[in-house]
């Protein structure tokens, strides 16, 4: 017995120190996501701090898990990546630390302050945006018939298009769109989707297609179902389309028309210790300055939330091909866009999804 | 093997209904590929029934018309499915050809004893059948993973050149991957230190309970043993909730007031919970061997001056071993496949197999899950056989039985 609480000790006293020298959890999406960021931020940020970057793919549940975690007061994560609604959802809860933009974050390089540098997409004062993505169409070219869509309706347009869709299991973009095809001004479609009768006729105008979709719900789904052939047309992000065009050489092609650009960045949890706090401060201000923004812009084809980073966008790292014309903010994609509408969603969600759900199941 | 019984031949009538089922089935395979499954069933049965009613009727002569039915059967197999298509047409061409005569020179009854009735006749191969379906089902979605594993993209499809037996198709990246990716090799490792300390401590505890358990003198021995059970029985998540809150407040008292790392005591809060879900396991095939031991040993041992120690390693221990070891088998894959728990105790420094499979699976559809899979199949048939092999062994040493 003697020995084995000897034996207990020395591997306690051989493993503290390895720990302590410094380790940090960052949470984000997996994939080709996780991929980018580590070859951006988590090796440079390792190779100059000494700090090993522990990745886990847990953003999907990233709000559910902070709430447990506040609650049992064993938070283990040190920043956490999400999208933009979730960034809200959590600063509303006090389970994201505010963030003071001016000095928490870096200037751009000619001095114009973190603030402007990201304008508007600051959407709450704990997020700290990192990416725009979009949500978009990716067809197949082999099997849309000899004119390829160039129009969101013919996500609605089974006659020119026979064949399955896939569209994500929730109503946010698709009840817009749905609305767009109906008929509704782009203008107009918040207005109408804010009463009942609005509700009905874009679930009316998804009832249309309903049994030619396949519903999605990770962001993996669609580019397996076009490599496959069981869609013809379906709905992803656009980084996800990029890799099954380009790195996957996937007969696919990007339907831009009517895309939704959305946020991701980073949160750093409330109630962190004041030490590991400092050293997720450290790392933001160094993973979202200028140069690392464009950087992470080499691996996957999002674009870099600072308008100062956009310039310094060059060539992806591995294809070696020019990542401009892939960003859905070129101008040439970004012809007829939508922005997430944050308050909408945050107001109307609970009773849409409800709606949703029920039309679903019919 | 002999005929038991003297077999004569069965009327069209019987055999041409069988055979066109047996077409209609297979024909419905093939049509739903190609877009209609009925037409597949009506041209299937069609087909079959005319090939078998023209052998028996009008060729009347088995070999010959053996090499028709195959060359038949791979010609169209090579206009639906082009090389792997020829090579199932031709096993199912000998296939239809072996059942149309089978059935048709009363093959069938050959084996069996010549008093059945038609009926005991059809369950006979019926019950055959079933099992074989059974078999099936539960083999395919493991092997069809294996192929897929050597796929050269980065999908779980069956592209186009790996049908047509294309090298270019296969690849090993995926295994590459396995073997060189950070995440991979971690969580890899995770769960080979996970595992097995879980399993020692689950062994050593779970093997004391069911033997202080089968004692007659404790009290309330069944209410202890039902709660000692219940982590198999409760819902998964709900333990694993219970256990996040309850692990979260002894992980946060070990570094608090002990001043652990971090990282050591994420490692300590998941061994425990994976022991606590593998200790049942080991208490129940523990007590299921205790049931045959005779309780007289241990008294002699005493009588001879062997402490209950010594009883126990020496006597004891070496009787009840292979219900230990078949415990400590179950407690160590419930320790290695679990991903419930440790998604919930676990913080991302723990990370294990599966979590980092369940993550792959959702967030990235890559094939490197399917050569991992590949891996642990591959795996875990070496150490079941190793094990089946070495309790073959001892049997046989022991003169247990006569293989």
């Amino acid at each position: 017995m003697k020995t084995k609480l000897t034996a207990l000790a020395v591997t306690t006293a051989l493993v503290a120190p390895a720990a302590i020298a410094e380790e940090m959890t960052i949470v984000s999406w997996g994939g080709a996501y996780s991929k980018s960021q580590k070859n951006a931020y988590h090796d440079p940020y390792s190779e100059k701090t000494g700090v090993t970057i522990i990745n886990d793919d847990s953003s999907a549940e990233a709000v559910a898990k902070l709430r447990a975690m506040n609650e049992a007061g064993n938070v283990t994560w040190d920043v956490v990546d999400v999208v933009a609604a979730d960034a809200i959802r959590l600063c509303d809860e006090g389970l994201a630390m505010e963030i003071d933009p001016d000095t928490m974050l870096a200037a751009a390089p000619d001095g114009t302050s973190a603030a402007d540098d990201f304008g508007d997409l600051l959407v709450s004062e704990c997020f700290i945006p990192q990416i725009v993505y979009s949500t978009t169409f990716g067809y197949r070219t082999d099997l849309v018939g000899d004119t390829a869509p160039t129009d969101i309706c013919a996500v609605f347009d089974t006659d020119a298009y026979p064949g399955k869709r896939s569209l994500e299991k929730r109503p946010i973009n698709n009840m817009e769109w749905a609305l767009l095809c109906d008929g509704v001004a782009k203008g107009d479609v918040y207005d109408v989707l804010g009463t009942p009768e609005g509700q009905d006729q874009a679930l009316a105008k998804l009832d249309t297609i309903k049994d030619d979709v396949i519903w999605w719900s990770a962001g993996a789904d669609t580019p397996q179902l076009l490599a496959d052939g069981e869609v013809i047309m379906g709905s992803t992000y656009n980084g996800r389309l990029f890799s099954v065009i380009e790195e996957q050489k996937q007969p696919v092609a990007m339907l831009w028309d009517a895309q939704v650009f959305d946020l991701d960045g980073w949160i750093i949890p409330a109630g962190l210790s004041e030490e590991r706090q400092k050293r997720a401060l450290d790392y933001i201000m160094f993973a979202t300055d200028t140069q690392r923004l464009a950087d992470q812009a080499k691996w996957i084809s999002y674009g870099p939330a600072r308008a100062s980073s956009a310039p310094l966008v060059g060539k992806h790292a591995e294809l070696g091909i020019e990542m401009a014309p892939h960003m859905p903010t070129d101008p040439e994609n970004a012809k007829n866009t939508f922005l997430y509408n944050y308050e909408f969603w945050a107001d109307y969600r609970d009773d849409i999804d409800a709606k949703f759900q029920a039309w679903l199941a019919k | 093997m002999a005929a038991l019984t003297p077999i004569s031949r069965k009327p069209l009538s019987l055999v041409i209904p069988c055979i066109a089922a047996a077409g209609g089935f297979l024909g419905l395979f093939v049509g739903t590929a190609n877009g209609s499954g009925f037409l597949g069933i009506l041209i299937g049965a069609a087909l079959v029934a005319a090939m078998g009613w023209f052998f028996i009727t009008v060729l009347k002569n088995e070999n010959l018309s053996k090499w028709i039915s195959i060359a038949v059967v791979a010609v169209l197999g090579f206009y639906f499915g082009g090389i792997p298509g020829l090579i199932l047409g031709v096993i199912f061409g000998k296939l239809f050809h072996w059942f149309t005569y089978w059935l048709y020179e009363g093959r069938y009854r050959a084996r069996l004893l010549p008093y059945l009735t038609p009926g005991q006749v059809l369950w006979h191969y019926g019950f055959r059948v079933i099992c074989g379906a059974i078999f099936v089902f539960l083999i395919t979605p493991i092997l069809v993973v294996m192929p897929l594993s050597f796929n050269a993209q980065d999908f779980f499809t069956f592209t186009p050149e790996m049908l047509r037996f294309d090298p270019a198709g296969y690849s090993l990246k995926h295994y590459q991957d396995f073997f060189t990716n950070n995440e991979w090799q971690r969580s890899f490792k995770n769960s080979l230190i996970i595992a097995p300390i879980a399993t020692v401590i689950s062994v050593s505890l779970g093997t004391l309970a069911a033997i202080g358990l089968s004692q007659s003198h404790v009290p309330g021995r069944r209410a202890i043993m039902a709660i000692m059970i219940s982590p198999m029985i409760v819902p998964l998540i709900i333990s694993a909730t219970g256990m996040f809150f309850f692990y979260s407040d002894i992980g946060n008292w070990l570094e608090g007031t002990l001043g652990l790392p971090k990282t050591f005591v994420g490692y300590i809060k998941v061994v425990l919970a994976h022991a606590v879900l593998g200790i049942p396991f080991v208490i129940i095939t523990v007590t299921a061997t205790l049931v045959g031991f005779d309780r007289s040993l241990t008294r002699a041992a005493a009588n001879m001056g062997a402490d209950p120690v010594t009883t126990f390693f020496r006597v004891q221990m070496p009787l009840i071993l292979p219900g230990v070891i078949s415990g400590g088998l179950f407690a160590f894959i419930t320790s290695f496949d679990e991903v419930v728990v440790v998604l919930f105790v676990g913080s991302a420094s723990q990370k294990t197999l599966p979590w980092q499979m369940f993550t792959g699976l959702r967030e990235q559809i890559s094939p490197t899950i399917l050569a991992v899979a590949t891996i642990l199949v591959v795996i875990s048939i070496a150490l079941l056989t190793t094990v089946e092999l070495l309790r073959r062994r001892s049997e046989r040493l022991r003169g247990l039985s006569p293989g």
